[in-house]
Parts: structure tokens; C-alpha cells; sequence
């Protein structure tokens, strides 16, 4: 019977039907629940890297000899996997390798919205676009038989509406592979320049067999209709096209890179009007003019956001729908916010106390940029911070350093900030980094990580100290602070900005989500209240003010009672907590 | 159903409350009937309290899993401000089905914004077919304020038209919602489901 599921949970059956031995990954949206499916199935290895490149050379080393591998990450997730991508597409595999890259036009958690079509071009490699879940368990199955028989990693490429949309799957059998003997071959696997060079060729040459592939495969396939109107796209515009222009003649794009050039051609040919619609970058359509064939494409639509059904019907048929029924006015937004009794709270309630210039970086943490808290800087890319801190003092001088501190998760600062805070050891920076110690990748969903003593399928493992690694780093000054416990914390960070080696201070408290236990609320006494406004500085979302002049209340039904507010307040008997 | 007739569905709240579940719920009712389905939920940094949609849409072929404005036949709104905030997703002769709970939104919650106070009044006149009712009071009511999306589900299975009984759906929540908490699931469902 055919299921629902996700185009995450069939990239994940599709890998396990393909026989997969191996999925490394890291997580990040919307790529995440690919990792945590394909984790639910015995037969299959499945693993969080601590960042995505180890996660593509875990699989690299697997398809090496010989099993079937899948990376799975993020759009950004590929940047940081981009070195070992490059080099592996000139060596090649022995068994299938999969690199799943999960785009997100329209950036729903993101910090960008790069095209990694792109990328896989770049790195010379097939690149498929599915366009819903059948599609993805399908594709997943094809990217394996294509990375066999052209000895390619190759490029899957979902974007945030595919990933995370449901829709209809028939679930198969698991095929099992002979694992071949492994047998050594360095002038396949050694990358030195007298090996790399002819791979270069094999590279080539291997493109060139991939486009004649391209124009045969069914993954590319004509949809004939109407002349009039002819639209080549690929992944969730496809739908998007059916359902807008449902007379449309369709050339539907499986296999995007490389492009099949005559059916390009062809179906140029045969429509009046030739449209190239895709999200974001221009990838196809440049392509397709520089091969002279007259297009319409970025000339109508954005190279910005995602594009929608109505966006189409709204460009290419003038249909403009105006709403039945609005509120004439604008209504407040309503941004995402740290949760209440989040142990992050407490450390930007301190750094914001101390008035210094905070280096952030990704995670639940970054909403402490948010108002009131608004005690972030600046946030670029995982594990950015702590080489910014040292950038920032090489310019402005030790002063500023002392003013200054780096703020990184701790699933961040495994994935990329050990490297940074080597940098400040070595090159004698003073910065003062704060690890928010909260025993979980939280952003994304709450995943394992090496601190937290389990792997993805929820098994022990060895779980890594941060103080030793930190120590083992060459800092000297280490100190570990509950981040509730506002007085101490701020102690410590007033000693350790003033000194001139560098330190790191452990916010360690746990997520509240992990607490889940209910602590009895808090309660506002509006007869000892002061109205000094100073609870609804840390933006718990429980707090809420009722008016000028009047004391603010907690709603029961959303305090955790993690007693923040109680410590900010500092005025006996105000905030008490019910029952107590 | 011909491609003209996807009937499409919107569910509208705030990170925490639970519509990702109801969506669930909802689109494997939908299965049992045999329909085509399309589901497309965002996760992600809207998980942490801020506004979050999910989309259904059903028939016999389904190509977009997106709604366009002007095009849902049922909004559910698990908050006052977002079932507001969903409505021009509204086709005309659409119903709108709205949990009258305000949920301060941080600007709200620090007062540098207001919660609109005239969105009760601006539905009941805006000419769509319009359930309001207290969701949150009929899910405390049940036992735990956890269970509104059950409410919300019970509520549009009672008035999707699609003839659902309630049996069906109880055991399709028995599939989706842990042992543990079933009981009040169920309850909330009911109470929904018997609310209009
Ligand atoms: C290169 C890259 N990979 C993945 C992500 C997605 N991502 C954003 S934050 C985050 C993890 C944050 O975990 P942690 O540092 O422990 O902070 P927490 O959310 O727990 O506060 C991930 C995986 C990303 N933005 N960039
Ligand atoms: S999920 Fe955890 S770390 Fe993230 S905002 Fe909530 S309490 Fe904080
Ligand atoms: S105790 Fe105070 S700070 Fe903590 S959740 Fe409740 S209201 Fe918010």
C-alpha cells in the first residue's frame, strides 16, 4: 500500500532499498530527518559527523571500498564539504557515493539561499532534481547506478519543499549487493599530480558520456501538449508548472547537470514560446542560451525566494487574484523566540548586563540577536565567531579584545570552532569564547553529538569533555558556569575579559526541552511589584507586560518555572514560585 | 475529481501547538478515503514560537503541495491572530475554523506592538463562513492544553463534510499520538469533533 512520507523519509528508503552501507551526515535544515530515517533501519550504518566534511569523507572511504554511501547536509553543510567533493569527483568511487545537498530557497532557516546546482557543476558531477517523494526514493535509487557506471560521486538536490513535503510512496524490497574484495589502486586514490592530471582527463571524457547519458535517460522526459507554450524546468517547480499551466508542453528536467542538449533542442523547436522556469540561480537557462537557443526565463522571474504556482499563472497567464477576504491592516509578526526556560537566556541577559560586543554564531542562540535581548553582533557561519573575536583585536588592539567575546553552541564550536580557538592560542589572542553547553544540537531538532554520549540510533558512545578538549587546546583559563547562575557568570567573565591570555567560559545548563518536567510556575506579585520593567528584559516568553504602570504577569500555562526571572528581579517576595 | 477540484487545506498556528501532528492526522484520514495527497510542512526556525503553516491539498490528482491565495477551501486557525493572519489564503464561500486564543507575540509580550483587538469582531463580519470557538478551553477541559490540535482536528472532521465517522478517526489518532497520551487525545478530539 502506497504511504505518505516526507521526501526526507524517502531519500532514506531509497538509500535503504539501494542497499546503502553506509549514511554520514550533519545535520542542519532541511536536511536533517533524512539521517534520523535512514537511522531507524538495523540494516544500515548511519552516523552525525561532526561537520559535513568528515561526514562526505566517512562516505567517500566507504564507497572506496566498495560499499554504497550517501552524504547528506545542508546547502552551506556542501561549502564546508566542497574539498574533499572536488578531488573525489576526479578520483571517483568503487562502490555508489550520493552526496544529498537540501537547498532552501526562500531561506526558512537559513542564512543564505545559494544555489548548489552550481556546486555540482563545479565539481563536474551529475546533479538530480527530484520533484516529490516517490521521485526522491526513486532518484536516490538511479544516483547510485549512475555513480557505479560512471565511476561519479553524484549530486542529489532537494530544496525545502521537496524535503519537507509529503506525498505518496510505494515502499520496495531492499536489494542486497555483493561487497567486492577490496583491492588497493593509489593511482586511482592518490591524489598527487601525476595521478590527479589523467583523472582530470577521465573527468572530462566522463562528462561527455554523461551527456549523450542525459539525452537517452527517462529521468529527462518530454511532456507534449499545447505548442504554444513550452516550459523546461526540474525538482518542485515541475509541480508547480503542472498545476499553473496545466497545457503546457513540458520539458521536465530530472538529470540537471549536465544538461541533455538535443532535447533541449528539440523541444525548442517544436514550442512557440520557450520558458525556462527555476528558483533562484539562472543555472539552466544560462546553459541553454549559450546555446543559442532564445529563451524567456530571469527576465520574468526572480532570481531571489522560491517561486510559486501563482507566481507563474501571475507572469506567464496576467492572472492576478485579488484575496476574498483580509484585514485591512497590518498585523504584528510574530518572530521565533528562545523558549521559556531556555538556558541561553541567561548567558545574553549577562552579556548584554556587561555591555560587550558579542561574535555569534548558529543556533537556538542566535535568537538572543533578537529584541529585548538584541546582544548579538554579528552571525556569518558555523564556527565564524571565534576567528572574527580575533580578526577584530588585530585591527582594534587588545582593549577591544577585552571588550569582546566569541558565543558558539556546543554542537557548533565540534563542528567548526576548535579550529578558530587553536587560531587564538597560537597567534597569542586574548579573545574570551563562552560555550553554551546545552547536551544536544537543539536548532535543528535535537540531535547527538560527540558531548552527549549517544550516537544517532540512540546508542551509547564516548562521550568527548569539553573541558579536555579545551584544555588540550592550550587554554589555560577554563571555567564552567551555570548560565542561571547570573552573579557568578558575571564574575567570571568580568576576570577572564580582563586578562590578556585567551579563556573560555562553559555556560552549562540543559536544554529545557530535554528537562520536559514541568517545575511549577512563577507568579508576579503586582502588590510588591516595583514597575521596574527589568523581568521583561529577557524576553521569556511567559512574561508579559499588561500596561503602563502595571505590574507584568506569567502566564502559568507557559512558565516552566526555571526561576530566571526570579534572579533578574532580585526583590524578595515579588516572584515567587506557585506552591512554595 | 478532475485536477479543477484539489481541495486544499490550511492550517495556521504557532510554533509549539502541535499542526505538524494535526496535519498528520488529517492527511491519513484523507488516504483511507483514497485520495491523492500533498502535505507540505515547514519546519525549522519557526519551530521556536513563531508562526508556522502547513498545507494539505487532496482529489484525485494532486501536482502542488502549495496553496495559492484566494484558493483554500478550510482554514484551521490554532491562534486568533494567525487564523487572521492565514485568511486571504481564503476562496471565496471558503470556512475558517479559529481557536479565539491570543498568543502574545514577542513584540506583543514586550509591549512595543499590540495584539489587535478587534479581530474577533473583523472575522464574524467578514463574510466567510467563520467558527470561532475557545479550543484551548475544550483541550484543558480534556486534561491537558497539549491536546488543542486534537480539538482543532475533531472540529474540521465535523465539518469537512467528508462524512467521516468518528471511529475512523479515533483510530487513525491511536496510530499517530503516543499510548501514553491517548486517552486525552481521544477526548479532546471528541470534544471538538461535538463542539459545532
Ligand atoms: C555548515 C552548516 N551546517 C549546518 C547548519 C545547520 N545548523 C544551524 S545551527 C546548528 C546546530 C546548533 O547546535 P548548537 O551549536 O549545539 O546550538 P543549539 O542550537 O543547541 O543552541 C546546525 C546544525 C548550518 N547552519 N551550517
Ligand atoms: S530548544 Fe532548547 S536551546 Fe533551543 S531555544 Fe528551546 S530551550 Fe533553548
Ligand atoms: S520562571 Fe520566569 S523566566 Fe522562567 S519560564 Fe517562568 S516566567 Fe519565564
Amino acid at each position: 500500500m502506497k504511504q505518505l512520507m516526507t521526501g526526507n523519509e524517502a531519500i532514506a528508503l531509497g538509500a535503504w532499498e539501494a542497499g546503502v552501507n553506509v549514511v554520514a551526515a550533519y545535520p542542519g535544515t532541511p536536511s536533517t530527518e533524512i539521517t534520523e530515517n535512514a537511522a531507524k533501519y538495523d540494516e544500515l550504518y548511519a552516523e552525525w559527523a561532526p561537520n559535513e566534511k568528515v561526514a562526505l569523507e566517512v562516505a567517500i572511504g566507504a564507497a572506496i571500498t566498495g560499499g554504497r554511501a550517501m552524504a547528506c547536509m545542508k546547502h552551506v553543510g556542501v561549502n564546508v564539504a566542497m574539498d574533499p567533493l572536488l578531488t573525489v569527483a576526479f578520483s571517483g568511487i568503487e562502490g555508489g557515493l550520493v552526496l544529498i545537498t537540501a537547498d532552501d530557497p526562500g531561506m526558512h532557516s537559513s542564512q543564505n539561499e545559494q544555489d548548489n546546482r552550481r556546486l555540482g557543476r563545479f565539481a563536474k558531477i551529475p546533479v538530480l532534481e527530484p520533484a516529490d517523494s516517490a521521485e526522491c526514493r526513486d532518484f536516490v535509487k538511479a544516483a547510485f547506478v549512475i555513480s557505479e557506471t560512471f565511476d561519479t560521486p553524484v549530486m542529489l538536490r532537494l530544496t525545502t519543499r521537496v524535503a519537507h513535503s509529503q506525498s505518496l510512496v510505494e515502499k520496495g524490497e531492499r536489494v542486497l549487493r555483493e561487497l567486492p574484495p577490496y583491492q588497493k589502486n593509489p593511482q586511482k586514490y592518490v591524489m598527487v599530480p601525476a595521478n590527479a592530471k589523467p583523472r582530470h582527463t577521465v573527468a572530462e571524457e566522463r562528462l561527455l558520456k554523461l551527456k549523450a547519458y542525459s539525452d537517452e535517460t527517462e529521468l529527462n522526459r518530454v511532456e507534449k501538449n499545447s505548442a504554444a507554450i513550452g516550459v523546461i524546468c526540474s525538482g518542485i517547480v515541475y509541480p508547480y508548472v503542472k498545476d499553473a499551466l496545466p497545457d503546457a508542453s513540458v520539458l521536465k528536467i530530472g538529470l540537471s547537470n549536465p544538461l541533455p542538449e538535443q532535447k533541449i533542442r528539440d523541444f525548442a523547436a517544436s514550442v512557440k514560446t520557450l520558458y525556462v522556469i527555476e528558483e533562484l540561480d539562472d543555472v539552466m537557462e544560462e546553459q541553454i542560451r549559450a546555446m543559442g537557443i532564445k529563451t524567456h526565463g530571469k527576465d520574468i522571474f526572480s532570481l531571489e525566494g522560491e517561486i510559486f504556482p501563482e507566481t507563474i499563472r501571475e507572469k506567464l497567464c496576467d492572472e492576478k487574484t485579488a484575496p476574498a477576504y483580509r484585514y485591512g491592516k497590518e498585523l504584528v509578526v510574530r518572530p521565533p523566540v528562545l523558549c521559556a526556560g531556555c538556558p541561553h537566556r541567561g548567558t545574553f541577559y549577562v552579556l548584554k548586563q556587561a555591555k560587550v560586543n558579542v561574535l555569534g554564531d548558529i543556533g537556538c542562540y542566535t535568537l538572543g540577536a533578537l529584541p529585548p535581548l538584541g546582544a548579538i553582533d554579528t552571525t556569518i557561519c558555523m564556527g565564524a565567531g571565534i576567528g572574527m573575536a580575533l580578526g577584530m583585536e588585530k585591527v582594534r588592539g587588545k582593549d577591544f579584545a577585552k571588550q569582546t567575546v566569541a558565543v558558539i553552541g556546543d554542537s557548533t564550536f565540534i563542528h567548526s570552532g576548535i579550529t578558530g580557538l587553536i587560531d587564538a592560542v597560537y597567534n597569542n589572542g586574548c579573545t574570551t569564547t563562552i560555550i553554551l553547553d546545552n547536551h544536544i544540537t537543539a536548532m535543528t531538532g535535537h540531535q547527538q553529538n560527540p558531548l552527549t554520549g549517544f550516537t544517532v540510533k540512540g546508542e551509547p558512545a564516548r562521550k568527548l569533555q569539553l573541558e579536555t578538549i579545551v584544555k588540550g587546546l592550550g587554554i589555560d583559563r577554563v571555567s564552567v558556569v551555570d548560565p542561571f547562575d547570573l552573579k557568578t557568570f558575571a564574575q567570571i567573565l568580568k576576570a577572564d575579559l580582563s586578562t590578556e591570555e585567551p579563556s573560555v567560559i562553559i555556560a552549562r545548563r540543559p536544554c529545557e526541552l530535554l528537562l520536559k518536567g514541568a517545575k511549577g510556575a512563577c507568579y508576579i506579585n503586582p502588590e510588591l511589584c516595583l514597575r521596574c520593567g527589568k523581568c521583561l528584559k529577557i524576553g521569556c516568553p511567559a512574561i508579559e507586560k499588561t500596561g503602563v504602570g502595571k505590574a507584568p504577569i506569567i502566564r502559568s500555562e507557559l512558565c516552566v518555572g526555571c526561576g530566571l526571572c526570579q534572579k533578574v528581579c532580585g526583590n524578595d517576595g515579588v516572584i515567587t514560585k506557585v506552591g512554595e | 475529481m478532475a485536477q479543477s477540484e484539489v481541495k486544499s487545506i490550511l492550517i495556521a498556528g504557532v510554533g509549539g501547538q502541535g499542526t505538524v501532528l494535526t496535519a498528520r492526522v488529517l492527511s491519513r484520514l484523507l488516504l483511507q478515503k483514497g485520495y491523492d495527497i500533498k502535505v507540505s510542512e515547514i519546519h525549522g526556525m519557526s519551530q521556536r514560537g513563531g508562526s508556522v503553516v502547513t498545507q494539505v491539498r487532496y482529489g484525485d490528482k494532486v501536482h502542488s503541495p502549495i496553496i495559492a491565495p484566494n484558493s483554500a477551501d478550510d482554514i484551521i486557525g490554532f491562534e486568533l491572530l494567525e487564523g487572521v493572519r492565514a485568511l486571504p489564503y481564503l476562496k471565496e464561500g471558503g470556512t475558517i475554523i479559529v481557536n479565539e486564543q491570543k498568543i502574545n507575540p514577542m513584540p506583543v509580550v514586550i509591549g512595543k506592538a499590540t495584539y489587535p483587538d478587534d479581530l474577533k469582531d473583523f472575522l464574524c463580519h467578514c463574510g466567510a463562513k467563520v467558527k470561532l470557538f475557545d479550543a484551548h478551553l475544550l483541550a484543558m477541559e480534556a486534561g491537558n492544553a497539549k491536546c488543542l490540535n486534537m480539538v482543532m482536528l475533531g472540529a474540521w472532521a465535523k465539518n469537512a463534510g467528508l462524512e467521516f465517522n468518528e471511529e475512523e478517526c479515533l483510530n487513525i489518532i491511536a496510530n499517530n499520538v503516543p499510548q501514553k497520551f491517548l486517552n486525552v487525545n481521544i477526548d479532546g478530539f471528541k470534544r471538538g469533533y461535538h463542539a459545532f
